[in-house]
């Protein structure tokens, strides 16, 4: 049975071996796939390269350089090494090397951003690699011991044989010598066909911690002489501190100090989170909210209803044709306007970080989805170098994007820098979680179609307006001031390629940014493009007397592989077949993130407004499945994270402020609302999509199609909540 | 001063009496398997047995759980026997993220005991934690899977 370890590495995992003493760390940095000295870990266990450290036991210390969230690609990512390394899948365990530790030695486990469905499909390659090159060295090391060709040795499970000598041995035994032999400059990957730990449902490296409350979380970090802090942040977006009086809780149970965070946060330390909160709670505080205050919901709205109009300013995303001549000289137009809501990540653990600062050294714990932005922000804050900084990486109680973010990071080391010497831990409340985050962008869209006599589609107009996350949280990246992720899902090519071929076509942008902070949310722009243009289809095909799927057919010939899932979802629902009784059915399909998804929910409604979701199938083509088992659960979990918002999420802005601030107001779909997903998995090969995110785009449309079926009744606005409409 | 039995072991900690129990539990006890969520007593993470049954901790007082055997995630397993829902939340591959599993694991441990053959519409009106992974398949079939065990 495997070992089941969480993740930890202390900061001194890497120690360099005797050879490259003197020479510093400069010698490992060079050889990112080995190489003469030995890079060792904690125990002293070599390095065979720097993602597989073997221990004399056999045991293999697979290291992972992207974030464990619950999205299971720790698991993934080791079985991709251990694939190539031909090492026994049940003497694995992982591990996360530092941020900094990467950055000593010049980054060689790369990117460690864990967002955009990315973790595995973006790494792939080199982890392979650096499993096949383990394994290579690791053959070369018995084959000069045993003095007879590499070529006549084989390797099955971590057991090297020469079999015309009969002789044995293990990854264990010659993983000194291998970790001293120069790494081959080449390697040749497995043919996928010949796979037999990747593609495998194999249980997950970190469930075991996960069921006894023995996982460390950022929430949990113990230091000694740690003290603990409570924050409130301004509640108006921009806003700032004008002052505060601390005198007020001066001689309140356990407060030991009370600090300004930056400009617009103030923090109480004490020595328990409860008495931090607590004295929070009474102290007074003046703010100077500035203009943001005047904004509210339907400030936004109406700025954004502005955008629609043709006469305004918009970016062009993806276009063909004439579609203004096309819908002018057309036989039938149908329009309609949609939008979406601002939402919440609101992962179940709320934002904290550990921080410890010294004159000369910072150190950071904390659940982070991109180690190496976080350790970018413990300098920053810090103001000290790279080699005095570190951040090490715990378990994620959830990030959907948002823990891609690092104000809670940067918070940390701000408090901890005005108490040298002190660890301290910052946690938010949930009340500050929720209106502070960094929120899904608001928009609004409205589309127009249009038919020829034959009612064949032939011009599609589709109008964004609305928030660009981008524009706010990498500039760098928008293209002539377009922010070009605005047009995931109905993009002209690329990992989000819209899948319809319409001759007149025009999917344009007006660019309106809300001071509410957008930010990466599960799915990202996926969400409200494919809700928008999937419910549209849905229009137009009732409006064309055309049944649904029929219809997106009939525009998909070019796009193969979008059918094919659509088609996957079609059968297993037994969508040519009539639904029993009450029953009625809704379908969708999307491109995001490199990968094709399609959804067909089954729904019942009542009295017009109570819905009971009774039955979901959901396609998906990313290419390869590393672990079915996992991506299963992230395409049921995306269902779940999708219709909760859909149902419930929302966020309202109010006097500049969010609304909601728990769960009593931004709710979440218990068991009881969740019907059984049925995943059905068609890889067809040839490249490398995500999987965490792209479902969602399907799970809000089929549903809201269905409703429709059900009742004739379209609904172009998110939450259902506030349409009085809620599950059964 | 407050006298807590947590997990069979008595423990007189500094706290308020109107601290809610979450944090004693937490920050006093040093316990952190049970997690904070809502604090409003919506989420369930962080669910315990109070008496045997299931509660949300952060939603009752340290005064209110004197005197009553509470038991938290470190101290469902006997010795080093994992609870047939920790063993079978293992089997089946459960967790994702993991941090509501502590509050699930107790609140369908307590389910069990008192209905060790639950049905769907049982397991609808106990299980009402909040899990954003969206874990909900799993945990029906684990509970199943121990019921028909």
């Amino acid at each position: 049975m495997n070992k089941h370890v969480s993740p930890k590495m202390n900061r001194r995992s890497f120690i360099i071996g005797t050879a490259a003493v003197g020479t510093g760390l400069a010698i490992g940095l060079d050889i990112p796939f080995g190489g003469p000295a030995v890079v060792r870990a904690a125990d002293g266990s070599p390095e065979v390269n720097a993602w597989v450290v073997v221990r004399p036991d056999d045991t293999v210390v697979i290291r992972i350089a992207r974030s464990e969230m619950g999205q299971g690609s720790l698991t993934g990512l080791a079985q991709l090494v251990a694939e190539e390394l031909e090492c026994d899948w049940s003497k694995v365990t992982t591990e996360y090397p530092t941020p900094g530790q990467s950055v000593a030695r010049k980054r060689v486990w790369g990117d460690f951003s864990t967002g955009g469905s990315r973790g595995i499909r973006s790494s792939q390659d080199y982890v392979r690699k650096g499993g096949a090159t383990a394994r290579v060295m690791l053959i070369q090391a018995a084959a000069d011991e045993w003095k007879v060709p590499a070529a006549e040795c084989t390797v099955a499970k971590g057991v090297i044989t020469h079999k015309a000598s009969g002789k044995t041995t293990t990854y264990g035994k010659v993983a000194e010598a291998a970790a001293k032999l120069t790494p081959p400059a080449d390697v040749k990957l497995k043919d996928p066909k010949d796979w037999t730990i990747v593609g495998k449902g194999l249980l997950r490296l970190d469930t075991a911690d996960k069921t006894t409350g023995t996982m460390v979380y950022g929430i949990d970090i113990k230091l000694p002489g740690m003290l603990n802090a409570a924050i409130k942040d301004c509640p108006v977006f921009g806003g700032k501190v004008k002052s505060f009086d601390e005198a007020k809780v001066d001689g309140m149970k356990g407060v030991k100090k009370v600090v300004k965070v930056g400009d617009s946060a103030v923090a109480v330390v004490a020595d328990t989170w409860w008495h931090a909160k607590t004295a929070l709670e009474a102290l007074p505080i003046v703010w100077d909210e500035g203009d943001n205050a005047k904004v509210s919901s339907e400030t936004i709205a109406k700025w954004l209803a502005e955008g629609l109009d043709d006469a305004q300013p918009a970016y062009v995303g993806n276009k063909n044709g004439d579609v203004k001549a096309a819908i002018a000289g057309a036989a039938k137009k149908v329009e309609a306007v949609y939008n979406y809501p601002y939402q919440n990540h609101a992962t179940m653990e709320p934002m904290n970080a550990t921080a410890l600062y010294t004159a000369d050294k910072c150190d950071v714990w904390c659940g982070t989805q991109n180690g190496e932005a976080a350790f970018a922000a413990v300098l920053e804050a810090s103001g000290l170098p790279a080699e005095k900084c570190d951040v090490h990486k715990v378990m994620l109680g959830g990030g959907f994007g948002r823990r891609g973010m690092t104000d809670y990071v940067r918070q940390a080391v701000a408090i901890a820098k005005q108490m040298p010497g002190t660890p301290i831990k910052l946690l938010w409340s949930r009340e500050e979680d929720m209106t502070h985050g960094r929120y899904h962008p608001i928009t609004q869209c409205k589309m127009t179609g249009a038919f020829d006599a034959d009612n064949n589609l032939v011009a599609l107009h589709y109008r964004l307006s609305g928030q660009s996350i981008l524009f706010s949280l990498r500039p760098e990246a928008l293209q002539n001031g377009m922010d070009p992720a605005a047009f995931q899902g109905v993009a002209q090519s690329g990992e989000a390629a819209f899948g319809y071929s319409v001759p007149n076509l025009l999917i344009e942008h007006a660019m309106r940014n809300p001071h509410v902070p957008p930010g990466f949310w599960r799915g990202v722009n996926v969400n409200h493009n494919a809700i928008y243009m999937e419910c549209f289809m849905d229009e137009l095909a009732h409006a064309a007397g055309q049944d649904p799927l029929e219809f997106r057919r009939k525009l998909m010939g070019k796009n193969p592989k979008h059918l094919a899932v659509l088609n996957a979802v079609a059968e297993k629902i037994g969508w040519t077949t009539p639904a029993p009784q009450g029953v009625y059915r809704g379908i969708a399909q999307v491109m995001g993130y490199g990968s094709y998804v399609a959804g067909a929910a089954e729904i019942s409604v009542t009295d017009g407004s109570k819905i009971k979701v009774l039955r979901i199938v959901a396609s998906t083509d990313p290419g390869y499945v590393v672990n079915p088992a996992q991506v299963e659960r992230q395409i049921a979990g995306s269902f779940v994270y999708g219709l909760s918002a859909l149902f419930y999420g929302g966020c309202t802005v109010k006097d500049g402020r969010i609304e909601q601030t728990n769960f009593d107001t931004f709710n979440s779909m218990r068991i009881n609302e969740m019907p059984k997903v049925e995943s059905v998995m068609v890889p067809s090969g040839g490249f490398w999509g995500g999987v965490g995110e792209p479902t969602i785009g399907v799970a809000a449309p089929a549903v809201l199609n269905a409703y429709f079926a059900a009742t004739g009744k379209r609904i172009r606005s998110v939450p259902l909540r506030d349409q009085n409409i809620s599950f059964a | 001063m407050a006298n807590l039995t947590i997990n069979g072991k008595t423990f007189t900690l500094d706290v308020e009496p109107d601290t809610p129990l979450l944090w004693a539990i937490r920050e006093n006890a040093g316990l952190t398997g049970t997690k904070y969520g809502c604090g409003i007593a919506q989420c369930g993470a962080c669910t315990v047995h109070m008496d045997g049954v299931a509660i949300r901790s952060c939603g009752i007082s340290v005064a209110e759980a004197e005197g009553k055997p509470i038991t938290t995630i470190e101290g469902l397993a006997s010795g080093s026997t994992l609870h047939k829902v920790q063993q079978a939340w293992i089997a089946k591959d459960v967790p994702q993220c993991g941090y509501c599993q502590s509050g699930m694991i107790m609140a369908v441990a307590a389910l069990l005991s008192e209905k060790p053959k639950p049905t769907d519409a049982d397991i609808d009106e106990a299980i009402t934690n909040i899990c954003r992974c969206g874990t909900f398949q799993q945990v029906r079939e684990a509970i199943h899977t121990i019921a028909s065990a």
